[in-house]
């Protein structure tokens, strides 16, 4: 989908419908296209700003780094990739984790990245949504977790899949005490996030068209040999096949969690 | 006892080169040397025991030098090679009784993961495991090994009822990873493998898991949380196959050998990680040298892990199980200033020295 700028940067096309739209009023509309209601990738900033009562945001574990244990390069040593991670994104990991208001509603919220090395999960990663959860447990508050990841971050290796059973341990306590986890989730939501913490919620939401699956497609058509369905793999798919409670536009979102911890939140 | 094996091994590799693999080469021609000095003995009558004795000693120093320092690659070779004992061997060779229980009680039977129950040592258990086929056919049947979803619905039911019955749970893991289709998606993949990872932190029996052979990712990991978790000598275990990681970050599958090395993927480098418990030697040349040998090692370590779990409260080993997936790979800091420069500690360091605490405490001061 070709995306034509002019100069300025004032106008983009929009990879839903093509159509010209003011990148002001794409700003100003959630990142949604107003024309077609195409949702584009938010960074996570953004995302808690556009949930959670202004100013309530209140951060944990910002500061925490990998330590790059299995000193990793490929075509880039991993140290330099997470060093221009963080100059692009202005965070240190592809989450952030936080306590926060929601319409007045106090919750556990973490948000994940989708422009800090394709929001994959590494020790950090696993540590602050782990942290968080069990926060939301200690503190009997329920948690929202909104995903966007590629899965597992292949440069910490085997650390990185084990961040899968960390969460979901802390999961497993979260939901003995009772506790409400919800799901927001993103474009795109694969892999080892998708088969771990992300598709635990008590309550899962998702947005409009978002990627959410296991297997990349590519690796499934080399598998099967087969054409892939239309509109494999994405929310509305999923939500098809029973694995998505409700498909939530952006614009929506909020008044939606704030609905649902109406319901079952203590 | 794998000495005496290795022994008969020059008749179980003869039949041409099948067996050896590529780096393993040197030590088939000196294998060969030594039968040929044994034919022309035996054909001549002349004496050559003592160059015999000195080849086999130089075998016998070869194959030392040679497993004990295999690089990632080699292991991967080692992991899948078609002679490496599969878990209905060592279901067979260390599990009497063996009852099978089929199916998911929703969808069907998946071939891919094998459970039921039996006995080891002293104990009843519920074993599940991978099974990759021994034939054609059954690794058609079976996807290699590669669950779907009801695959993992079906261990986590034959969980459920080992839990009901308070019989221990032995997984042993086997697999590429999970089977990447369109019907695994549509029944939930994700689902499947994230709900067995919860549901294996909280089972309240005590669950030992052994890799046996490849430990691929999710596929693998959804049967793979416990109380304690092996890796047999030459498995591996790995976020993402080598193949699939080079074709990502190298941009070609042919840089495989390049990832399988970055992966730090071996059973002795992801001890140093801590990111398993044990390492489970193999007989001299690997499993399939002598799978009645490695079966005894395994099921040694099953059956004393299994008397020293039942021997404690259900309640202190879900803590210790909880307090040991919690400090999995904790390879991160916390630098006071977040300057972004102070990122690269070593491993070992972060590890030991007690810097994993540390860093824990770290997490909670923000609140």
């Amino acid at each position: 989908m070709p995306k034509v700028e002019v100069p300025e940067g004032v106008w983009l096309r929009c990879d839903g419908c093509s159509q010209m739209i003011f990148k002001k009023v794409l700003e100003e509309n959630l990142r949604v296209c107003p024309l077609c209601g195409h949702h584009y990738r938010v960074d996570a900033r953004t995302r808690a700003m556009q949930l959670c009562d202004t100013d309530t945001f209140e951060e944990f574990n910002a500061e925490l780094v990998s330590t790059d244990p299995l000193e990793w390069t490929d075509s880039k040593a991993y140290t330099e990739r997470q060093e221009e991670a963080r100059k692009r994104t202005g965070l240190t990991e592809a989450v952030i984790t936080g306590k926060a208001y929601i319409k007045g509603r106090p919750a556990i919220l973490a948000v994940m990245d989708p422009f800090f090395i394709m929001g994959s999960m590494g020790a950090v990663v696993g540590e602050k949504v782990t942290a968080a959860i069990e926060r939301a447990t200690d503190d009997s508050l329920p948690v929202v977790i909104v995903t966007c990841s590629g899965g597992a971050r292949m440069q910490e290796g085997l650390v990185s899949l084990m961040q899968m059973a960390k969460t979901s341990a802390a999961i497993a306590r979260h939901d003995d005490a009772k506790g409400l986890y919800i799901t927001v989730l993103t474009d795109p939501t694969t892999a080892g996030v998708a088969a771990s913490f992300a598709s635990l919620g008590d309550i899962a939401l998702a947005e409009p068209k978002a990627m959410i699956g296991f297997a990349g497609p590519r690796v499934i058509w080399n598998t099967v040999k087969t054409e892939l369905p239309e509109g494999f793999q994405t929310a509305e798919f999923m939500l098809e096949h029973g694995y998505v409670d409700r498909i939530v536009p952006r614009s929506e979102l909020r008044n939606e969690i704030a609905r649902i911890i109406d319901y079952c939140g203590r | 006892m794998s000495k005496q094996t290795s022994g008969s091994n020059g008749s179980n590799g003869t039949g041409g080169n099948g067996g050896y693999l590529e780096f393993e080469r040197p030590l088939a021609r000196l294998e060969k040397q030594i039968e040929e000095l044994e034919a022309t003995q035996a054909a001549s009558g002349r004496d050559h025991s003592a160059t015999i004795k000195t080849v086999r000693a130089e075998l016998a120093r070869e194959r030392q030098a040679l497993y004990s320092s295999l690089d990632a690659w080699e292991t991967v070779q080692m992991a899948r090679h078609p002679k490496r004992p599969l878990v209905p061997d060592y279901l067979r060779l260390m599990v009497r009784d063996f009852a099978e229980l089929h199916g998911d009680r929703n969808f069907r039977d998946d071939r891919a993961i094998i459970t039921g129950l039996g006995r080891i040592g002293n104990h009843k258990a519920m074993f599940i495991g991978h099974n990759k086929g021994k034939d054609t056919k059954e690794r058609l049947e079976n996807c290699f090994g590669m669950a779907h979803p009801e695959g993992y619905r079906k261990a986590l039911a034959k969980m459920k009822l080992a839990e009901k019955f308070n019989l221990p749970v032995v997984c042993l893991i086997d697999t590429a990873g999970a089977f990447p289709g369109i019907g695994a998606e549509e029944r939930g993949i994700s689902t499947a493998i994230a709900v067995n990872l919860m549901e294996m932190a909280r089972l309240r029996v005590p669950v030992i898991c052994a890799v046996i052979g490849e430990g691929g990712s999710g596929g693998a990991l959804g049967i793979g949380v416990g109380d304690r978790v092996a890796v047999l000598e030459h498995a591996y275990y790995s976020v993402i196959s080598p193949e699939g990681c080079a074709a990502i970050l190298w941009k070609s599958a042919e840089h495989a050998k390049t990832a399988a090395n970055a992966l730090r993927f071996t059973a002795k480098q992801l001890k140093k990680l801590d990111l398993v418990d044990d390492v489970l030697p193999e007989p001299m040349g690997g499993a399939h040298r002598d799978p009645a040998a490695a079966a005894d090692t395994l099921k040694n370590y099953i059956v004393d892990n299994l008397t020293h779990l039942k021997r404690c409260k259900i309640e202190t080993v879900l803590q210790r199980r909880y307090d040991r997936v919690r400090n999995l790979g904790s390879f991160f800091t916390a630098p006071a200033a977040t300057s972004a420069k102070t990122t690269v500690a070593k491993p070992r360091a972060a590890a030991k020295a007690g810097g994993r605490r540390k860093t824990q405490s770290v997490v909670v001061d923000k609140a």
